[in-house]
């Protein structure tokens, strides 16, 4: 959705990570086909459960042999840099929130990984990371438990 | 007329009012982020109307939506930083003008030229879009298998990314849809015995994985970029002479993007090219284009507008979405119990108008808040991403559980977050595959009833007149591509063999 000034771009992927992807599409297509086969795949005068998903797999197949016939074609493709690790700490501490929120409530995981983003993922200064995530759990207490009254676990 | 009448009198009750208010500030809000365009800000903020009555949640989608609009519109010219791909060309005289000194000129041209074309628009739907679905009243299920193919194909064409990409992107979506229970014949598929997934995969948490959580894991990475603080905006109201000189931008551009909107694919993205191409044409002085011309701002802005605002004629009269923003107000709406298609104008008049006149009235609205609100837009655009990062992703996590009190979606958004994600580093627009996922279902059930229809034999779709003529519609543009590089082949030496930039 967004677009980058072009000069701006980080570098581009080589061949492999292009190959990568490209298999994962043909693995993917392949099991919708084995899929669709136990479905059923039916016949073009009488189509079954398995009659779609199979011409998306075969559609995905192809598709994926052309990325990878178009591997070397890099440019569309972004490096994995250093700064990904940043990513996985991120989606990391979201797993952990999805983990705890039904147990323990929404407040002390919001004010665990809003901290966390904040001082470790964003360098922010310890005061302004413990206010921040402070004030992100109140206004959400009352946005949500007090306005809204949804009933997502809170232990308030 | 009097359904249109009736229409006007719901949108105008006070709750409507002030729900659409809200909904243009906080898609103003969320807009303004940088990274996230209308397609990221409508799928966050998605939840928050799922508490309201079906007519006032569709008039807070509209706010939404123009806010969300115009919230991209004030990244491009204070931060050089396009919202989404329609904004990209205001870039140029935009960020020019704001260097200037000049930034609260082209805020408030921008958001003049907005009301126009997005108004004149408006009208020009309340006319053609009955017209449309009347027409579309005969289709059968051939013709929307035709119709909804065409969709995704010209989505794809003119997705960044390139084609290949972009159909790969569709497909996977189209698989991700056949999750669920088989409408036919009641079988399980897919959902390797998991009881969240019986019933299918939900629309919400993809779009607001796809677009929102994946944009905001992609942008964790952009640490390094070098984001100036923007200028102080003054003087937002444009004087007379700006306004004189836009004048005629702003009324070409409403037209333009108005007949290229209706268009599928990304007719916000052609005509604010179209628009702003035009206009250095004819203009007497092409070369202060990019260093500053106000028509440089007026006529993209205006016309990004207007092709937004048409683009929902095939959403409301055919039920197909033209782009992925139209996917995900499609999905929206089915939420709310409205099945945007030909009968709606018909069997559910008060939503239809209440949906077309609910856009009157966002616009209105968004001219009249964007103004004095600027100064409060830029100011949270001094606010670091580092600060704003955490609070959007969990107004996404906490949002995506409130749809259906369920912790399975809030994993769900985050499983999407990652494949978002990966897809924009690997060069894979989201956008496909989300109107695809949408289009899955209609797709898979007229093509399964159009082949019982001809007995198996996949040429009736050719012998019926409006599919036939759609087909080769699809096969034209499939083939057009093919054809240029054929062309361009023959014509430069054999050594540069690249994709055409379709």
């Amino acid at each position: 959705m967004s677009t980058e000034p072009v000069d701006e771009r980080p570098p581009p992927a080589g061949p492999l990570t292009n190959l990568i992807a490209a298999a994962v599409v043909v693995v993917l297509g392949g099991a919708a086909i084995a899929g669709s086969f136990a479905l059923g795949a039916g016949s073009p005068s009488e189509p079954g459960s398995g009659t779609w998903p199979l011409i998306i797999g075969g559609a995905l197949v192809v598709l994926g042999l052309a990325l990878a016939v178009r591997a070397r074609d890099t440019g569309e493709a972004e490096r994995f840099t250093r700064s990904g690790l940043l990513v996985v700490a991120a989606v990391a501490s979201m797993i952990a929130y999805v983990a705890v929120i039904a147990t323990i409530g929404f407040e002390i995981p919001t004010l665990l990984l809003a901290f966390v983003w904040l001082r470790f993922l964003g360098h922010e200064s310890w005061r302004l990371s413990i206010i921040t995530s402070i004030a992100i759990v109140v206004v959400f207490y009352a946005l949500f438990v007090g306005a809204l009254d949804v009933t997502i676990p809170h232990l308030f | 007329m009097s359904s249109v009448l009736d229409g006007f009198a719901v949108v105008l009750e006070p709750t409507n009012l002030l729900y659409c208010l809200v909904g243009v500030v906080i898609g103003m809000l969320i807009g303004v982020l940088p990274g996230l365009g209308p397609a990221a800000t409508i799928a966050i903020l998605l939840p928050v109307t799922f508490g309201l009555e079906p007519v006032t949640a569709i008039i807070m989608l509209a706010g939404i939506f123009y806010g969300a609009q115009y919230g991209g519109t004030i990244t491009s010219v204070l931060l050089r930083l396009p919202g989404e791909a329609s904004s990209v060309v205001t870039v140029f005289d935009g960020h020019a003008l704001a260097r200037q000194g000049k930034a609260g000129t082209a805020l408030g041209i921008a958001a003049i030229g907005s009301f126009v074309g997005g108004t004149l628009a408006i009208i020009a739907l309340t006319f053609v879009a009955p017209l449309v679905a009347d027409f579309a009243l005969d289709f059968g299920p051939p013709e929307y298998t035709a119709l909804a193919l065409l969709g995704i194909l010209l989505v794809a064409t003119i997705s960044s990314g390139g084609r290949l990409r972009a159909l790969t992107a569709a497909a996977i979506g189209l698989l991700l849809a056949t999750v669920g229970r088989d409408e036919f014949t009641s079988a399980e598929r897919f959902t390797f015995g998991n009881l969240n997934l019986a019933d299918g995969l939900d629309f919400v948490p993809i779009a607001m994985g796809l677009f929102g959580l994946g944009e905001i894991l992609y942008n964790l990475e952009e640490r390094h970029r070098k984001v100036q603080a923007p200028a102080t905006v003054t003087n937002v109201w444009p004087s007379r002479a700006d306004l004189k000189q836009s004048s005629g931008a702003i009324g070409r551009g409403s037209v333009l993007g108005f007949v290229l909107g209706i268009l599928p694919g990304g007719g916000a993205v052609l005509s604010s090219l179209a628009a702003y191409a035009l206009e250095k044409r004819r203009s007497k002085h092409p070369e202060r284009f990019g260093k500053g011309a106000i028509e440089g701002v007026a006529a993209p802005e205006t016309a990004n507008n207007a092709a937004a605002t048409s683009s929902f004629i095939p959403l409301l009269s055919l039920g197909i979405p033209a782009n992925a923003t139209m996917a995900v107000i499609f999905g929206a709406l089915l939420i709310q119990g409205v099945t945007p298609g030909p009968q709606l104008v018909t069997e559910n008049p008060e939503l239809f108008w209440g949906v077309v006149n609910s856009m009157y009235i966002g616009n209105i609205l968004l001219l009249i808040m964007s103004i004095p609100l600027v100064g409060l837009f830029v100011r949270i655009l001094r606010v670091r991403a580092t600060v704003l990062a955490p609070i959007t992703v969990l107004i996404t996590l906490v949002g995506a559980y409130t749809v259906n009190n369920s912790v399975f979606d809030i994993g769900l958004v985050i499983a999407f977050g990652i494949i978002g994600y990966l897809m924009k580093k690997l060069g894979f627009d989201p956008g496909p595959m989300v109107l695809a996922f949408v289009l899955g279902t209609l797709l898979e059930s007229s093509l399964r009833r159009s082949l019982l229809l001809f007995d198996g034999d996949p040429t009736g779709f050719f012998t019926r007149p409006i599919s036939g003529v759609l087909l080769a519609a699809l096969i034209a543009v499939a083939l057009f591509p093919l054809a240029q590089t054929l062309l361009r082949r023959r014509r430069t030496t054999p050594t540069e063999e690249k994709e055409p930039a379709a």
